[in-house]
């Protein structure tokens, strides 16, 4: 793998407004530099839009943008997280990720070495999920219309026949599943910003999520319900989103939920609910209530999931609320976060 | 505002107007904390830090109290009580 | 994590619990002070599981509740001037003046930071020397010493950049006129854990002596408040009042002597408004003549600013515990979190906050 930025950074140490422009300067940063990065036949074509060979049969569409700021932090950077966010949305709807494009929008001076180190990441994200990036865009704005860089992904994918996974199909006495610990992206932004160290070196847990959902769906079947990745509002957010869908209840515990002993460390001291903070690399699952054990072990098989951990169920008692139980035997009502909690955080 | 979380002091060194920062950790992670208000503290001692600044330092045997007090309580455990819902 | 998860633990709570309600032989109204308190109390249920014999209370100990409207205005107004960086916890931010609030300051281009420590804006005056750098000082005793230390580093490093807008209020003021007026109806008081562990609990005993009442400082953990409750159950069924320690492992009679030091002679007592309750004499605190030259109402003129609170909040009723937040008609309604009326609804240690995102039940 050429680890040294293809295009002559001599010449152009940093993006000009020309390299949107659609001419000289532009060719020769997708040349060199995306494809550079992770060129493929399809994309290497560069007409207006890619052509796929899909079978017949449903397909998923998901688009998300990205602004995280900063965008370079431990475990990854603004580009594995695009990569990394609509793969997984693509695989919450029970579909295989087949394709994505990405489309830059560039602040005039931002460093080129920086944007060749993202497009590396995006490169490491999708080879390692087994989906190519075909097609893409990239505009640069004036100094100061834009902060560095922002990313938008789009991706599709096949839902296999039989596979039909929603909120609509969560039922009364499913089971609900998190993949692992939770809180970990939403605390490592936040450390970077307010410079809070780490004994452990702790990285974002921003990961493709797609050969998990393979793994759960082979296992489970139609006993598996529902998916959601908890990026921004956390699990909470989630959860309730879930609950309001299906209209029933969800009952969760306080002392279920996993989370490394430095992230909580981190919550305590700035006054947050790891219910409510970021994650990039998990899933909540409703299974069946008797498939759930099965579903528990082979998640615990796969690098993803050996943390996973059953938090709750499904009742239907109170539709549309969440419900905690909390350590000591008492509950609360888990309500839609209000505001920004931690701004910009994906 | 009243936001106090306890944490346990790593180390101690005065800054560059003379006053006495310290790094406390809290179950893995460490920030620099003021501890000009518990002069008394050392390495290896547990404090109450409140907005970046130490404002008591933890006594290891008064928190065993409530314990203790649990423990004497608990030998009236033969008395039937209702349970919590 | 240490001191902390000890205190979390569900056995523990079953038997204080289970002992509250065995002691108990009639309903005891109990008022807590501190919002932090309120939050932990309401977040673990614990307000539920003890309803049939203890009524919980919520009081005014939510320093960002308490800042009068017309604090929130000059605050505005400092924060719009260009030349100015204005930091503040992060509570502040959306706590609505008469007309904005400091987030909508920022999204018009005011330059307005979240910081976690009032140092930090000392660092920033450092680092902006062409720029004037203003903390807003909201806060009970807890926080007056972290504060009294940045206004001293400044004055240390002389700082011509660095001012503070001073909105610190004072607990026993406060409990007084809330123990002295004709409605009220608290019989036990939980006091403050942190605030006591800088002032030290000596100065309760007076008012508990004369207003016969009990009050157990306390702290914040659920095991802590269970065990705080069962002590101030303890003293009424026993007709007993005075001043208990419940938070011995940080709290002692005398408090943080070092602390109180650089207090008195940073600050000194000034007469405040309390939102919604009104003026209580001598219960906030004002820079001293010392260091006057870093009061930023002063240098920038925002002191004649006034407002009168909208009357559909009911803040001040709800401060003094007299309703609960869901018997405010705008509760949920004309007031959330989004679109508060008042401080109480955004402020993390808002009661009509606790309520709204840990309690509410659909009407």
């Amino acid at each position: 793998m050429n680890a040294v930025c293809p295009l002559p950074i001599a010449d152009y140490p940093q993006v000009v407004l020309a390299h949107g422009g659609g001419g000289r300067l532009s060719k020769q940063l997708v040349d060199s530099l995306f494809l550079g990065a992770y060129g493929n036949d399809i994309l290497s074509v560069l007409h207006d839009g890619a052509i796929l060979d899909v079978p017949a049969g449903r397909i998923a569409f998901s688009t998300d943008s990205f602004v995280i700021d900063p965008p370079f932090f431990p475990g990854g950077n603004i580009g594995s997280l695009a990569v990394h966010g609509t793969i997984n949305d693509l695989a919450m709807c029970g579909a295989r990720p087949i394709a994505l494009s990405a489309g830059y929008i560039l602040e005039e001076g931002f460093p080129m070495e920086d944007l060749w180190q993202v497009a590396l990441a995006m490169k490491e994200a999708a080879a390692g999920a087994g989906v190519p990036i075909v097609t893409g865009d990239t505009k640069v704005v004036d100094r100061g219309k834009a902060d560095g860089i922002f990313i938008n992904t789009t991706g599709v994918g096949i839902i296999p026949p039989g596979v039909a996974i929603g909120p609509r199909r969560a039922t009364a006495g499913d089971l609900v599943v998190v993949s692992g610990q939770v809180a970990t992206h939403g605390i490592v932004i936040m450390s970077v910003r307010e410079g809070l160290e780490f004994e452990t070196e702790l990285v974002s847990d921003s990961a493709a999520l797609n050969t998990l959902v393979d793994d759960i769906v082979d296992e489970a079947g139609a006993d598996l319900h529902v998916l959601r990745d908890p990026t921004r509002g956390g699990v909470a957010s989630a959860l309730c989103e879930i609950a309001a869908s299906a209209e029933l209840g969800i009952r969760i515990n306080e002392a279920a939920l996993p989370v490394m002993e430095e992230v909580r460390g981190a919550c305590e001291i700035l006054g947050l609910d790891p219910l409510y903070v970021a994650n990039e690399g998990k899933l909540v699952a409703f299974v069946a209530r008797d498939a759930a054990d099965r579903v528990l072990a082979r998640m615990h098989d796969h690098p993803l999931g050996r943390d996973a951990a059953i938090i709750g169920e499904v009742v239907a008692s109170h539709p549309g609320r969440v419900i905690q139980r909390s350590r000591i035997g008492g509950e609360r009502v888990v309500e839609m976060l209000s505001g920004e909690q931690l701004p910009r955080i994906c | 505002m009243c936001l106090g979380v306890p944490g346990r002091v790593v180390s101690l060194a005065p800054d560059a107007t003379g006053m006495t920062m310290g790094r406390v950790n809290f179950s893995g992670i460490t920030k620099e904390v003021c501890m000009a208000y518990v002069p008394d503290a050392e390495v290896g001692d547990y404090v109450v830090v409140h907005v970046g600044f130490a404002i008591s330092k933890i006594g290891e045997a008064e928190a065993g109290e409530v314990f203790e007090y649990l423990r004497s309580i608990g030998e009236l455990d033969e008395l039937a009580v209702p349970q919590p819902e | 994590m240490k001191y902390v998860d000890e205190y979390r633990g569900e056995e523990e709570a079953r038997k204080l619990i289970a002992e509250i309600r065995r002691r108990a032989t009639r309903k005891w109204t109990l008022m807590e002070i501190c919002g932090g308190q309120t939050h932990t109390l309401i977040r673990s249920g614990i307000d539920r599981l003890l309803a049939d014999n203890i009524e919980l209370v919520h009081g005014p100990g939510c320093p960002v509740c308490v800042t009068p409207l017309e604090m929130i205005d000059r605050a505005i107004a400092i924060a719009r001037r260009p030349e100015v960086i204005f930091t503040s916890f992060g509570d502040m931010l959306r706590v609505p003046g008469s007309e904005l609030d400091l987030l909508s300051v920022k999204a018009q281009g005011g330059d307005v930071r979240i910081v976690y420590s009032p140092l930090d804006a000392v660092k920033l005056a450092q680092r902006n020397p062409d720029r004037q750098v203003v903390f807003f000082a909201v806060g009970f005793e807890t926080t007056a010493p972290a504060n009294a230390m940045a206004v001293h580093q400044a004055q240390q490093l002389g700082l011509q950049n660095f001012s503070m807008l001073v909105s610190h209020v004072l607990v026993p003021p406060a409990m007084e006129a809330l123990l002295g007026s004709e409605t009220n109806r608290v019989q036990g008081f939980l006091a403050a854990g942190h605030v006591c562990a800088v002032m030290g609990y000596w100065e309760y005993e007076p008012l508990a002596t004369k207003y016969d009442v009990p009050i157990v400082v306390t702290g914040f953990e659920p095991l802590d408040l269970l065990h705080g409750i069962l002590m101030v159950v303890d003293m009424l069924e026993a007709g007993r009042v005075g001043v208990e320690n419940q938070y011995v492992r940080a709290v002692n009679r005398g408090g943080n002597q070092h602390a109180q030091d650089l207090v008195v002679r940073v600050f000194q007592p000034a007469d405040r408004k309390w939102r919604g309750i009104g003026g209580i004499p001598r219960s906030g605190l004002e820079l001293s003549w010392e260091y006057r030259e870093f009061d930023a109402e002063a240098r920038f003129g925002v002191g004649d600013i006034r407002a009168e609170e909208p009357a559909e909040c009911l803040a001040g009723v709800i401060l003094q515990g007299l309703k609960k937040p869901f018997e405010c008609p705008a509760f949920g309604t004309a007031c959330t979190p989004e679109r508060p009326l008042g401080a109480p609804m955004v402020s993390t240690e808002g009661a009509c906050a606790a309520y709204y995102h840990y309690a509410r039940v659909p009407a």
